[in-house]
Formats: structure tokens, C-alpha cells, sequence
């Protein structure tokens, strides 16, 4: 809300006070100021006009050439292109050097061979919005009243030289979306009481408004409150400057006297009201209800709007006129003949408005208000102040009496507080005369009875309900600075991270050591990209409403956020990525409100791990790289399962010959392989390796302990084998066979050479190891170890075929 | 005593060559001629038996001087000869140390997680758990237990991004509060926990709207909590994040699930208060939510708040981040550019 320096004084002493230091002051003790600024910042030299003579241009058929009064002894002659320029009107002239809107400087110049000594401004050229300036004026120059003074600057008469507050208020301040409701605020921040002149209202004793309207409410928990009042022979016009200025500098369009007048008392009061013109209302007896579903309404915006039952709606018995709360209908809009008033003050039901507002996307200053809440004590008094504004500035004349439905009463509410509870839960040792002050300040009743404060909150400030209210107020008027500060003295819990979160932070570390850096992709994917390389069979969880098929759907996998990445990555020329994410993907289940979310962990792979060296070429990154990195992280879990590898042919978005499942124990947990070329094409990246792991089974499976075993204390023995097989053979079914028929001192064995090529025949392979003996309890016998070796050999040939090299 | 004059000229003239000896292998060949089996003094010592008895432990002694003045002169002539070769070797054996040494490839946390590390390793220090919860979230723990009833206009501080009608993606990790409470046992010690994790908002993602983000908030609720214990415990807090000279501010907000409420500024880290562009030339940044916990949050589970009380407290890694090391654009930290995540290297 755009709160007016100006305008407050008109309620509150603002002597010593400047703009920033209230806006400072209201910032550090309750409401935000977003911002402070004066309309006429960077304007100079624009000062008011008198247009005495105003011709045609001889060479142009739309300039007009003005001999402008600007309080100097002669005239000042300026080519104007506005087309409702007239003679005898009081205009903005930027004078030669002045500077308007947008830093923009004005000089003397010549326009098809017309002097021109500055120019004839609009409202929009002194930086006013488009959606303030006065319909009327929209499309030409603004014309200030007759009694406006040629040669003076122009920004008193447009209130450009008030300082205007930008507040943000939050949805439990409301109270304070009224000029009222933020004077007393201000009031009680510096201790200064809010005057308020009372409205004397004239009302024509003769003249009864039941004899004019009656009103009836259908549901009176949809509106608890509805009245009207019915102001007779007016004459609709421009509003006085002063309303103008007003409305303008708090951002409302000004429009005509009565709408205006309605604007200005919403602004005053935080009282929505709406003015209908009394004649056009096809019935004058009127019932607010809700709208039937098929309904249809056109509403001040020139929009039809689609009715349901859920929206509250105005209606002359049959038709709807209004959507209650929010919008005006067309066909009961005050209009330049509109002689006779009807004006509605209401309060409707908060949620009601909301829900209507959210559903049409029709968001007023009335169902902003409506929404959160509005004063009841000034429902009437609002309305009774507007009908006098209008009587005075519109000169109609005001029927007695209010046609009135209602079912509030209006009183204040009580709510206590101690003073130890008070100081026990700030923090603080303030004293009851303390406690008082800030209570008498903030315009609340209070009376205090042996530490017990018993506080009467008036119903402007709705917000207050409870004892958490009160220490609120006492506190942000304290102010928060004055707390003293301390930690909190309370039994001592031991803070520490649980499994997840140390295997966690372990795998992390681990994967950074390996080269891997942390990724965070998004969550949200397309449905494709979120079903692409899934570990089981799910459902999507799709958004209701995304904003984008881009982000419609959660993952199920991490690998397809992390070749977005890579693709990000390789389209800027980063051609060598290694990443790794932890992070949840969502399998809907069918007996939970909540999809399954599982902690996943995979990492990416492609280009090289480092870069070209003058000591070693860049290799490929390939499978290898990628496994040993699993394979290295598994070691360091210390499960008890092992891990291993299974070709793995038929998973769906990889190489079918370059991916293995990957099993701890019995358990399948994951995958690790190249992207599939024809998926990476649509990614758009080259040969790329993955991995992507369940990570629950590693955190929740069996660890085994660390066991010292000392250190061997007799030397171990080494053979080497180089064999000839079958290229379908594979290193895993060797080294079993190695392993079972290996001996008791067969500790290791490991490959330490693979060859396929022209050398060798074609289908076969070779493949070279050593094995490694180790007898713990005395020193190995050579002949022990040749007789272990030669079994291991006779069992390759026997089983494998294999032809030792 | 011709004999004791052979000996004299011989050792002048095997010190010479010793000291003509301008390698190890010609030192050698000196030695052997001189001190072998075949050498002159062996000859001289061989030709004892024909010198008088009287003559002969003279002889002797003077041969053996002799030897042991060649035999020292070599070893000292090797020693010098050894540290020229060794002097040569290392000479021949520079390298270019300037030359870049081998890589070793390694990668990095993410500057969020680090961040988000940080404050839990501050905040495990003080005795709270660490503590996450489900990222889909039902309307109940994300809303209505925070104090937001269906239909409340605070929902409008939050657009959210719904799955269905009760069930939404967590527009903060609050609803980890709520669930945590439900759970605590009050008579094993207070509740003290931190939850970290990602959340997200119906937002346009621009450089500084992200649909996704995080959050990491902590929650302490014990007898007499009191206001000034919020304060200290955010100045702590601040101080370890932002730098031992920051200073706190407390500004009066709203939050529907804390009463009262509290906007916490850190005085800038950049100019330190005196103002800058990070600060908007206040000298103050807004970083942090918080306040006292609602009595209709604790209530709703099950807490007497006549009896507990609480604080709560939330940032978002992201905007640290962001005012920390001046990042521009919050996608950065989601489109995982190498060139970005590599620059969070040095752990502070």
C-alpha cells in the first residue's frame, strides 16, 4: 500500500518526523517499508501555464501553436500536438532547460518553422503510471483548475511534492490497509495520539429509505453485515484536485466524483463500498446471494464472467449486479447521468471472496481487503463519511436511515497476559508501568490487577486474539533491540548425525577424492526424462498444474538430471564432466497418499577424468573408470555382502553390451554402463558412462567391523599365468575357478594383462595374472606353491580350455 | 738403508699419481699398483727376510707408514673424486621444477552443500539432530500444521506446486518440524533439530526466482525458551556463518507458524555496514525468518504450550551463496556447469 506523508499528517503530529525516518522507524517495528519516494525526484522547472491564444499550426493539421501566460511579462509561445488543447485552460509547461520524466531535458526549439519556448506536458511525461491518469486525460494534456497560478511550479498543485511510502504489509497486518489503521500504528510507534474529525452527516428527515430500497441476505454467514444508503440529485464531475492527488499518489485511477469519493473512503477506512446508480437497478429490492451455477455477470472490467455457487453475488431478486466484494457489474455502473446513489457498505465472508477472487483471477483492492479481514466498528461510519463526501462534492442530498441486515456485534475483545509470563517468555525485566505505556500507546484499554494485565483490543485491530498477540505488541513496541541476548540454558542433548547422514557425507567425500564433483539437478523433469532408466516399475507423480511440460513430473532417476547436465556441459565446451548427485526420486504408491522416495546416488561420466599433460595424454574415460570408482566407494562401506557385477543386456536406455547389474548379496541395487548412442544422441552428448545406485540397501545393510589382522610376518610368493581362451569366456568366471582351485595360501589374484588381437586367433583372448601366496604361520615352501599353481593351471585347461602361454 | 730410501721414493711417487688421479677407476689402478698383492711396498715387505734382524722392524715400520700415508691419501683422493661425480650427476639431473607437476583429478561438494554443512556442523556442535523428511508433503504438515488453514490469505507467501489436492511439493521444511514434534518425547530432553533440504515454489525460473531451492531450518522447543535466547542463538549463528564482526538485527514480520516474528538482517559482509551495492546502501542484508513457535503449532501436536516454548529459525542456502561470493543467477546453482562448481574449491 502507497501511504501518503501528506496525508497521515492530516491525522497524526508529524513535526520532527522526516518520510525516511518514519519509514525507518515503521520498517524496524512492525511494517515494512519497501521504499520512499517524493513524485517530483529529477523534475525541474515545470511550472504552471495559462493558455491565453491557441491556433491552428499554418503548417500542420494536428500542431497548435499556444501564446502561454507563465507569470513572466510577456507571453511565452510553445507548439503543442495535443488534441485537447484549448484556449483559457491551465496547463504544465516545461520550460526551456527544465527536465521531465525519464531525465529527459526540454529545450527552446523551432517546429516547422514554429518557435517553441518548451513544452505543454502530460501527466504520464511528469512520470505518472498510465494506470493513474485520469481516463479523460489519457491521451492528451493534463489541465489543472482555473485556479491554478501561471509561473508557479506545478508540483504542489499535483501533490508531487508529498513523499509517498511504499509498504508491505502482511497478510496479519491488514488493519493497517487503511490511512486510518496506519495512523494509529505511526501513533503508537512515536507516542502520538491519531485525531480523527468527526462526519456530520445531513440526511433529509422526510425522506425514509425503506421507501427507496430494501435489502435481505440469503446466507447471513456468507455476509454478516450488508447495509445501503441512497443518496439523491447528484451531479457526477471530475473530483476536486485534492481527491485527485490523492488517489493518484496511492495508485488509484481517479474516475468521477462519487466512484472516487468510494475510492477514497476504501483508502481512508480500509472499508470497501460500491456505488451503484440507483435507477439502473431493475429492482430495488435487493438480495445478496450465492450465484446459481450457469449464471453470468458483466463486470466494470467490460469482462462476462462465468458464475458458480461458490461466489456470492449482488441481485435485484433475479439478476446479479455485483460480484460481492470484488467487482461492480456494467449494467449498474455510475455514469455521467447516474442522478441517484445506491451505496452499499458490506462484510462478506473472507474465504468466500478469496476462493471467488482466486477462481476468476480477479484480484480488487476490495477482495484484497475482503479477504483478510476489514474493521466491523466502521462498516456504517464508512459509508455514513462517504455519503457525506458525496452530498458535499456532488451535491445530492442523503435519505435518513441505512437499509441494514446484520448479525455482528461489534465489541471489544479481551485478552490477559502476566507480566512474569511476559518476561519469562522475552526474555526480558520490563515493569508494569512499561507494560502499560506501550499498551495506552498502542490505543488499547488496559487495566492491570497484581502482575495481571487484562487488555481490551478495539476491533480495528482484528488481528489480536490470544496472549502470543499481546507479547508480540509489547515486544516490536519495546522494540527488539532492547532484548537482551543469551542461549538457552536447558538440559544438554548430544548432537550428532545418524547412519544415513554419515554415509552420506562419507560417499561424498569419497567421490570428490575420486574426481567426482556434487551435482544438484533439478527434481522436476519432463514425464519422459522422469521414467527414463528406472530401477523398478512406478508411476509417475505428475503436477497438477506445472508450469511447463519441462517441469512436469518428479524424477525417478537421477542419470537423466545428470546427462542434462552433461549436455549443458558440452554445449558450453566443457567436454570432460565427472559428476555425482545423492538425491530422492518418487515412485507413486498405491497404498499412500505420499510417493516412495528413495535416496539414490549416481554418478556420469564422459570425456577424459584428466586433462592433456606434457607428461600423459588425456585417455577416453571408459566403463573401467566408472566401475573402479564403485568399486573403490564399496571397499570403504564395509559391508558384509559383496558386490558384484552382471552382464546386463537388456536395460533400456544403455549399451547392451557395455552394462552390468549391480548386486550386493542376493540384492540387485543399481546399474552401471554406457548411455545407449541413440539415447545420448537425444541428449546430445558423446560416449557417456553412468551409474546410479539405490542407496538404502548400503545404508541399511550388515557392516563388518574393522579387524586388525597384523602385519604377514613371513614373506608370500608370487606365479604368473598366461593363458589362452575363448573370448566369451570371462575374467570373473576365471578368477573363480582360480580361487576355488588355489590352495589354502592363495591370497590374491590379480590381471595384469588382456590382449585381443591380430597376434592372437580370432574368437580367443589372452589374459595374464598373478597370484599371490601367503602362508600367515611360517615361511611358504617352493614345492607347496608349484604343486598349488600346477592344480590351478590344470583346471583352466581342463574346464576352460585354455592354452597356457 | 737403501731400502728405507726405495720406500720414501716410492711414496712421493705414488702420492703424485694419487694426487694425477682425476677419476675413480684411474685412482684404482692406482691403488692396485701401488698397494696390491703385486705391488712395490708387498715387494719391498717380500725382501724382509734378507734385511738384518736389527733392520727389520725399522724397515717394517717404515713400510707400513708408507702404505698407511698412500692408503689415507686414496681415501681422501676417492672421497674428493666421489663428490665431483656426485656434484656432476646432480648437475646432469636438474629439472625444470616450474614444469606443472602430475594431476590429480578430484572433485568438490556443491556450494550449497557446503553451506548447508556448515550451519549443520554448527548446529550439531550445540546438541541439535540433523533431521529430513519427505520433499512431497501432505497439504497437512506443509499448511495446516504450520498454522495455515486451507483458504488463508498467508498462503498467497507461498505458491505452490500441488500433485493433488492433499498432497503437494514442500513449499519450506517446516512440515519436518511437524512431523518431528509429533514424534519427540519430551520427557527424553528438549527438541532440538535442524532440517536441511531442497523445497520449491511456483515460480518462473529467472536469474533470481527458482522454482526449486533450499531451506535449512532449525527448531529448539524446551520449558522457558525465551525471545533473548532466539537472539543469541542467531548472533552465534551469524557470527560462524558471516564472520566474527557481524552483527544481527531483529525486525518485526509475520509468519503464520511463529508469534512473534522476526526478520533477521546481518550487518553486510562485504562493506561491513557502511553500505555497498550487496546491502542496497543499508549496511544491513535480510537473511534469516524466524520467531517464537506459534501456541497453535505446538498444540495442534500435542505440546502443552502453557508449558514449552520454542524458536524457529530458517535461511536459504541459495541466498547465502548468492550474497556470499556475488552470484548473479540462482540457475547456476542447477545447471551444474563445471566452470561454476569447480570455483568452490577452497574449503573456508
Amino acid at each position: 500500500m502507497n501511504v501518503s506523508y501528506q496525508w497521515l499528517s492530516e491525522y497524526l503530529d508529524l513535526t520532527g518526523i522526516t518520510p525516511e525516518g518514519l519509514a525507518d522507524k515503521m520498517s524496524r517495528t512492525g511494517i515494512e517499508v519497501e521504499d520512499v519516494f517524493v513524485p517530483e525526484t529529477g523534475l525541474k522547472k515545470i511550472v504552471v501555464g495559462h493558455a491565453i491564444k491557441v491556433e491552428d499550426h499554418p503548417d500542420s493539421d494536428h500542431l497548435h501553436v499556444c501564446q502561454v501566460d507563465i507569470g513572466e511579462e510577456e507571453l511565452s509561445q510553445i507548439v503543442c500536438g495535443a488534441p485537447n488543447i484549448a484556449t483559457g485552460q491551465k496547463i504544465i509547461v516545461a520550460l526551456p532547460g527544465s527536465r521531465i520524466t525519464g531525465n529527459t531535458k526540454i529545450k527552446k526549439s523551432k517546429m516547422r518553422g514554429q518557435a517553441s519556448n518548451g513544452m505543454v506536458c502530460s501527466l504520464s511525461e511528469l512520470g505518472f503510471s498510465e494506470k493513474v491518469v485520469p481516463k479523460k486525460y489519457a491521451d492528451g494534456i493534463y489541465v489543472l483548475p482555473d485556479e491554478a497560478i501561471p509561473g508557479e511550479p506545478v508540483f504542489s498543485y499535483l501533490a508531487m511534492d508529498d513523499a509517498i511510502l511504499d509498504l508491505s504489509i502482511t497478510p496479519n497486518r491488514a488493519d493497517a490497509l487503511s490511512m486510518r489503521g496506519v495512523a494509529h500504528e505511526v501513533g503508537a510507534i512515536y507516542d502520538r495520539k491519531p485525531v480523527f474529525k468527526d462526519v456530520s452527516l445531513t440526511e433529509m428527515e422526510n425522506e425514509k429509505i425503506a421507501d427507496y430500497i430494501t435489502v435481505a441476505v440469503e446466507d447471513k454467514n456468507d455476509t454478516p453485515f450488508y447495509s445501503m444508503r441512497i443518496i439523491k440529485g447528484v451531479k457526477i464531475a471530475e473530483s476536486p484536485m485534492w481527491l485527485q492527488t490523492k488517489l493518484m499518489n496511492a495508485g488509484i485511477r481517479p474516475l468521477n466524483n462519487v466512484v472516487d469519493i468510494t475510492n477514497y473512503i476504501l483508502l481512508e477506512y480500509g472499508q470497501p463500498l460500491h456505488a451503484f446508480d440507483y435507477d439502473r437497478l431493475a429492482s430495488k429490492d435487493i438480495l445478496v446471494r450465492r450465484a446459481t451455477e450457469g449464471e453470468k455477470l458483466d463486470t466494470l472490467d467490460g469482462e462476462t464472467r462465468q458464475l458458480t455457487s461458490e461466489m456470492i453475488v449482488i441481485t435485484t431478486g433475479e439478476k446479479p449486479v455485483a460480484l460481492a466484494g470484488i467487482m461492480g457489474g456494467l449494467g449498474t455502473e455510475i455514469q455521467e447521468d447516474t442522478v441517484t446513489i445506491a451505496l452499499e457498505s458490506a462484510l462478506f465472508e473472507p474465504v468466500a471472496i478469496r476462493k471467488t477472487a482466486k477462481e476468476l483471477n480477479l484480484r480488487s483492492e476490495s477482495s484484497s481487503r475482503y479477504e483478510k479481514g476489514i474493521n466491523h466498528a466502521t462498516i456504517l461510519s464508512a459509508s455514513a463519511h462517504a455519503a457525506a463526501l458525496i452530498a458535499d462534492l456532488a451535491g445530492g442530498t442523503v435519505v435518513s436511515g441505512a437499509a441494514i441486515v446484520s448479525i455482528i456485534e461489534v465489541e471489544n475483545v479481551l485478552v490477559s497476559i502476566t507480566l512474569e509470563k511476559l518476561n519469562r517468555s522475552l526474555g526480558t525485566k520490563i515493569k508494569t508501568d512499561e507494560v502499560l505505556s506501550i499498551f495506552n500507546r498502542l490505543g488499547f484499554g488496559v487495566t492491570e490487577d497484581n502482575g495481571l494485565f487484562n487488555v481490551s483490543i478495539p476491533p480495528r485491530r482484528w488481528d489480536i486474539s490470544i496472549e502470543a498477540d499481546l507479547l508480540e505488541e509489547v515486544a516490536r513496541i519495546y522494540g527488539y533491540d532492547n532484548l537482551p541476548s543469551t542461549l538457552p540454558i536447558i538440559e544438554s542433548t548430544p548432537g550428532k548425525l545418524d547412519d544415513k547422514q554419515r554415509i552420506v557425507r562419507h560417499t561424498r567425500h569419497y567421490l570428490e577424492g575420486a574426481g567426482l564433483s556434487q551435482a544438484i539437478s533439478y527434481v522436476l523433469t519432463t514425464t519422459e526424462k522422469a521414467g527414463q532408466f528406472v530401477m523398478r516399475e512406478s508411476d509417475a507423480t505428475k503436477l497438477d498444474f506445472p508450469m511447463s511440460e519441462d517441469r512436469s513430473t518428479l524424477r525417478m532417476n537421477l542419470i537423466s538430471g545428470l546427462l542434462d547436465n552433461v549436455h549443458y556441459n558440452t554445449a558450453r565446451k566443457n567436454t570432460d564432466v565427472a559428476l555425482y548427485e545423492i538425491g530422492r526420486v518418487f515412485y507413486k504408491n498405491k497404498d499412500s497418499l505420499l510417493p516412495i522416495e528413495e535416496e539414490h546416488l549416481a554418478g556420469v561420466l564422459t570425456g577424459s577424468l584428466v586433462e592433456n599433460s606434457w607428461q600423459e595424454k588425456a585417455g577416453k574415460v571408459d566403463f573401467f573408470n566408472l566401475k573402479g570408482i564403485v568399486e573403490g566407494l564399496f571397499e570403504t562401506y564395509g559391508l558384509t555382502e559383496s558386490l558384484t557385477f552382471v552382464v546386463d543386456k537388456d536395460r533400456e536406455g544403455m549399451h547392451p553390451g557395455r552394462t552390468a547389474a549391480v548386486y550386493l548379496g542376493e540384492q540387485s541395487i543399481g546399474f552401471i554402463g554406457q548411455i545407449h548412442p541413440l539415447v545420448a544422441k537425444k541428449y546430445d552428448i558423446k560416449e557417456t558412462y553412468v551409474f546410479e545406485l539405490n542407496m538404502h540397501p548400503i545404508i541399511e545393510g550388515e557392516k563388518h567391523p574393522t579387524i586388525y589382522a597384523g602385519i604377514p610376518k613371513y614373506p608370500g610368493m608370487t606365479r604368473d599365468i598366461a593363458l589362452l581362451v575363448d573370448e566369451g569366456i570371462t575374467n570373473q568366471q576365471l578368477i573363480e575357478l582360480i580361487h576355488e582351485k588355489g590352495g589354502k595360501y592363495l591370497r590374491q589374484v590379480r590381471l595384469f594383462d588382456l590382449y585381443q588381437g591380430d597376434k592372437i586367433n580370432e574368437g580367443k583372448k589372452s589374459l595374464a595374472y598373478t597370484l599371490s601366496y601367503l602362508n600367515p604361520k611360517e615361511t611358504l615352501v617352493e614345492e607347496e606353491v608349484t604343486k598349488a599353481f600346477e592344480k590351478v593351471v590344470h583346471a583352466l585347461v581342463e574346464q576352460f580350455d585354455a592354452v597356457i602361454r | 738403508m737403501e731400502l728405507k730410501q726405495k720406500l720414501e721414493a716410492l711414496k712421493e711417487e705414488a702420492l703424485e699419481k694419487i694426487a694425477q688421479a682425476k677419476s675413480l677407476p684411474l685412482l684404482d689402478q692406482v691403488r692396485v699398483a701401488y698397494l696390491g698383492k703385486k705391488g712395490p711396498i708387498t715387494e719391498v715387505l717380500r725382501g724382509m727376510k734378507d734385511v738384518s734382524a736389527q733392520e727389520r722392524p725399522i724397515i717394517g715400520a717404515a713400510a707400513n707408514e708408507v702404505r698407511d700415508a698412500i692408503a689415507i691419501q686414496l681415501e681422501s683422493q676417492k672421497a674428493v673424486l666421489e663428490l665431483e661425480k656426485i656434484n656432476h650427476d646432480l648437475a646432469r639431473e636438474a629439472i625444470d621444477v616450474t614444469l606443472p607437476g602430475k594431476q590429480v583429478s578430484t572433485g568438490q561438494s556443491h556450494v550449497l552443500t557446503q553451506i548447508m554443512e556448515e550451519i549443520e556442523d554448527l548446529f550439531i556442535g550445540m546438541g541439535y539432530q540433523v533431521i529430513e523428511g519427505p520433499e512431497v508433503e501432505e497439504d497437512k504438515y506443509n499448511f495446516e500444521r504450520m498454522n495455515l488453514p486451507k483458504h488463508h490469505p498467508a498462503r498467497d507467501m507461498q505458491d505452490t506446486f500441488y500433485i493433488t489436492k492433499e498432497t503437494l511439493l514442500r513449499t519450506h521444511t517446516s512440515p519436518v518440524q511437524a512431523r518431528t514434534m509429533d514424534k519427540h518425547d519430551f520427557s527424553k530432553g528438549p527438541l532440538k533439530m535442524i532440517s536441511p533440504g531442497k523445497v520449491y515454489r511456483r515460480d518462473s525460473d529467472d536469474a533470481t526466482h527458482s522454482h526449486q531451492f533450499h531451506q535449512i531450518e532449525g527448531l529448539i522447543i524446551s520449558e522457558d525458551i525465551t525471545m533473548a535466547d532466539l537472539k543469541g542463538t542467531l548472533e552465534v549463528f551469524a557470527k560462524k556463518l558471516f564472520g566474527a564482526e557481524r552483527e544481527i538485527r531483529l525486525r518485526p514480520s509475520y509468519f503464520p507458524f511463529t508469534e512473534p516474528s522476526v526478520e533477521v538482517d546481518v550487518s553486510c559482509f562485504k562493506c561491513g555496514g557502511s553500505g555497498c551495492n550487496v546491502c542496497k546502501q543499508t549496511g544491513w542484508i535480510e537473511i534469516l525468518g524466524s520467531g517464537m513457535v506459534h501456541p497453535n503449532v505446538l498444540e495442534m501436536a500435542g505440546i502443552d504450550s502453557t508449558k514449552y516454548s520454542g524458536f524457529a529459525f530458517g535461511l536459504g542456502p541459495d541466498r547465502v551463496a548468492m550474497l556470499k561470493y556475488g552470484i548473479d543467477d540462482i540457475r547456476h546453482f542447477y545447471q551444474n556447469d563445471v566452470r561454476f562448481l569447480n570455483q568452490f574449491k577452497v574449503k573456508e
